[in-house]
Formats: structure tokens, C-alpha cells, sequence
């Protein structure tokens, strides 16, 4: 098999993610599918790592997932304020800036 | 787990450059496993509940770390186990249970076709990507037995602090500032002194209202749930019986119709049962 395959997969994943933003409204099912486009994207860092035959592709993966982690922690705190105030957690409810 | 797969002995003939490829085994769990999570991430975006997509994306994030171990990233593999499906997706998992686990999207569209164009946007992003990948000349493939050489931590290590130690200084910064944050926006200045038991008693003997306790949910009719509403003499269900937050989430149960049809039901089981004992009385 060739690991071009990999590749493929990741931007297999990404566009799944992406539709899923485009698609959902539910903030925490959107925050779901950016967290697989992350993902996605590190498995072809690690891919392109393995090809190039250095880690510096796995550093950066790395890199990702603790950017990842510090963002879930805000993105559900504001997910958790929001339906304190809203009691929802629609994004179409938050329109309070909407003129 | 597959080992790291060496690439396949350099062809000695020199007449192509397609002189990688990985192991049979590889292929068929890359086959196998990546079905598996192209269908947690179907799953993750088009389930209902918020529960089932965070269950099928971890699904998902546990292949994906299968991949990074036979890709030969056995430190992110372990770390997206242990992180990603251990920490992130039951944060997940518990803002799910605060917000309440039925808050099901509503399928009204607010922009008329949007599901539609997002579908066709989705579609040729993904032909556009996958068309990239395909034209561009992917012909190198060296494998990380090399770099692995010391072994994958002590390798991740090196390069993390002489090469990146600045950025891997700024994450710390990163990863204080979220919690913070995090601390921040869910935290709630109290303005007034909580009131003791004490005075919330003295307060409802003041008003009057409602003395004893509240009335428990369910024991008037024939179930007992919390979140069916307890049935008053003439039938109607009461609001008092159900607690403050199910009522608002519109949680509530109302069972007061299907009871008089359970009763029906019933009476007519017994009607049965007793024509039965009258018969066998009678053969005997």
C-alpha cells in the first residue's frame, strides 16, 4: 500500500469536518467537528513525517493537539456560559449583535 | 499493532522512483480501520443527539491513534489516547450532560437550502483536496527507522527543547491563559449572602404559601419517575411535583391520559382473569 493512502484519509476526514461545521448548528457538535479537521490534519503531519524520514512533523502534530486542548477548554467554557444566558446551545441563537 | 513498517527493499533495477510501499498488514489494517473512522466521522456529523456524535468521534480519534502507531509516532499515539478520547472527549461528554444531553438540533433551516449548499460546498472542497493530493509528486519515502534510531521519545525530546523550545515555551503561556480564561468565563461573582435554611423557613411562614414540603412526583398516578408529574384528585398532572429545571428544559412527562387508559387496561385483565377462575371453578 502506498502511504500516500494517509493522506488521502486526512483530507477525507477534513472535508467530513468541514461539511459538518457548514451543516450543524448545535455548538457543541460544530466544536466536535473542528476538533476531527484537527485531527485530521495531524494524521497527515505524521504521514508527511514518516515520509521525509524526520519528526519534525510529529513535533508539530504535537503542537496541535495541546493547541487543541487549550481551545476545547475556552470553547465549552463560552458553550457553558452561553446556555447559562441563552438556555440553548444553538449558534442561531446567538444573534444579539444581529441588527 | 503493526511495527513500524520498513519500506519495501529499494528496487535494484532503478527503472521507477515508486520505491515505497508498506507492508501487507499495514494495508489491511490502514483498509480496515480507515472504514472505521470515515463512518465515526459520518456518524459524528450527521447523528442527532449530541452524545452519539461525541461517542463516534471518539471511535474515530482511536483509530486515528492506531494510525499514528504504525506510522511510527508511538509518543503521539499513546498521547492521543490518553489526552484526545481520555480528557477531551469526556469534557466533551460532561458539557454534553450540563447542557442536557435531548438538545437535539432543530431541523428548521434558517437559511432556505443551506443544508443543500453546504452538502455541494463540502463535496467539491473534498474533490478539490483529494485532486491536490493526487497531482502533487509524492516520491519521496524515506521511513523513520532512521530517525527513530534513538527511539521516538527521546528523538520528540531533542527537538522539543533545542529546535522548538520557544514555541514549546509559549504553549505553557498558551495552556495558563486558557485555564484562566476558562476560570473566567464560567465563574459567577455572587452579589448577594445565600440565604441560611433558617430564614428560607421563617420566609415561606411569612408568605404563607406552601408550608410542607413539596409534594413528591408521580405517587398519585401509577409511576413514580421524577419527571412525571404527580396526578391531583381530578386527574390534571401538577406542576409543583416536578423539579424547577426539568419543567424549564420542557422535560416533563404527562402521563395523566395513558393512566386512565392503564386503568381501563387493567380493570379489564382482571375481568379476565376472574372469568377464568369462575370457568376452571366451574369444570372442576
Amino acid at each position: 500500500m502506498n502511504p500516500v493512502n494517509y493522506l488521502y484519509l486526512a483530507a477525507l476526514l477534513f472535508t467530513i469536518g468541514a461539511t459538518g461545521v457548514l451543516i450543524r448548528r448545535n455548538a457543541i457538535v460544530l466544536f466536535m467537528c473542528i476538533e476531527l479537521m484537527l485531527n485530521a490534519c495531524n494524521l497527515a503531519f505524521v504521514t508527511f513525517s514518516r515520509m521525509h524520514g524526520n519528526l519534525d512533523g510529529q513535533i508539530i502534530a504535537f503542537f496541535t493537539m495541546v493547541v487543541a486542548a487549550a481551545e476545547v477548554v475556552v470553547g465549552l467554557a463560552i458553550i457553558v456560559s452561553l446556555f447559562r444566558s441563552r438556555h440553548s446551545a444553538s449558534v442561531d441563537d446567538a444573534s444579539l449583535m444581529k441588527l | 499493532m503493526t511495527p513500524l513498517a520498513t519500506p519495501a527493499a529499494p528496487l535494484t533495477d532503478g527503472l521507477t522512483l515508486a520505491a515505497y510501499s508498506t507492508s501487507t498488514g499495514e494495508a489491511v489494517q490502514f483498509w480496515i480501520l480507515g472504514t472505521v473512522a470515515v463512518i465515526g466521522a459520518l456518524c459524528t456529523v450527521f447523528m442527532r443527539r449530541a452524545v452519539h456524535s461525541a461517542l463516534s468521534l471518539a471511535g474515530t480519534m482511536i483509530v486515528l491513534a492506531v494510525f499514528y502507531l504504525a506510522n511510527g509516532a508511538y509518543f503521539l499515539g499513546i498521547v492521543q489516547i490518553v489526552v484526545y478520547t481520555g480528557a477531551i472527549m469526556m469534557l466533551f461528554l460532561f458539557v454534553v450532560m450540563l447542557v442536557g444531553v435531548t438538545a437535539a438540533d432543530s431541523l428548521k433551516e434558517t437559511i432556505k437550502g443551506q443544508r443543500w449548499l453546504a452538502l455541494l460546498c463540502g463535496l467539491g472542497f473534498g474533490v478539490l483536496l483529494l485532486a491536490g493530493i493526487g497531482n502533487a509528486s509524492l516520491t519521496q519515502f524515506d521511513g523513520l527507522s532512521e530517525a527513530n534510531a534513538p527511539g521516538n521519545v527521546q528523538g520528540l525530546a531533542a527537538l522539543i527543547f533545542t529546535k522548538y523550545v520557544f514555541a514549546f515555551e509559549i504553549t505553557g503561556a498558551l495552556l495558563i491563559t486558557a485555564a484562566v480564561g476558562a476560570m473566567v468565563l464560567t465563574h459567577r461573582e455572587r452579589t448577594e449572602r445565600a440565604l441560611t435554611q433558617r430564614e428560607m423557613s421563617e420566609r415561606r411562614v411569612r408568605e404563607g404559601k406552601h408550608l410542607p414540603p413539596l409534594p413528591a412526583p408521580g405517587v398519585y398516578a401509577r409511576h413514580n419517575a421524577v419527571d412525571i408529574a404527580g396526578l391531583l384528585p381530578d386527574g390534571t398532572p401538577s406542576e409543583l411535583t416536578v423539579n424547577p429545571t426539568l419543567r424549564e428544559r420542557g422535560q416533563v412527562r404527562d402521563v395523566s391520559r395513558e393512566a386512565l387508559g392503564d386503568l381501563k387496561a387493567l380493570e379489564q385483565r382482571s375481568e379476565e382473569r376472574l372469568e377464568r377462575t369462575r370457568s376452571g371453578e366451574g369444570t372442576q
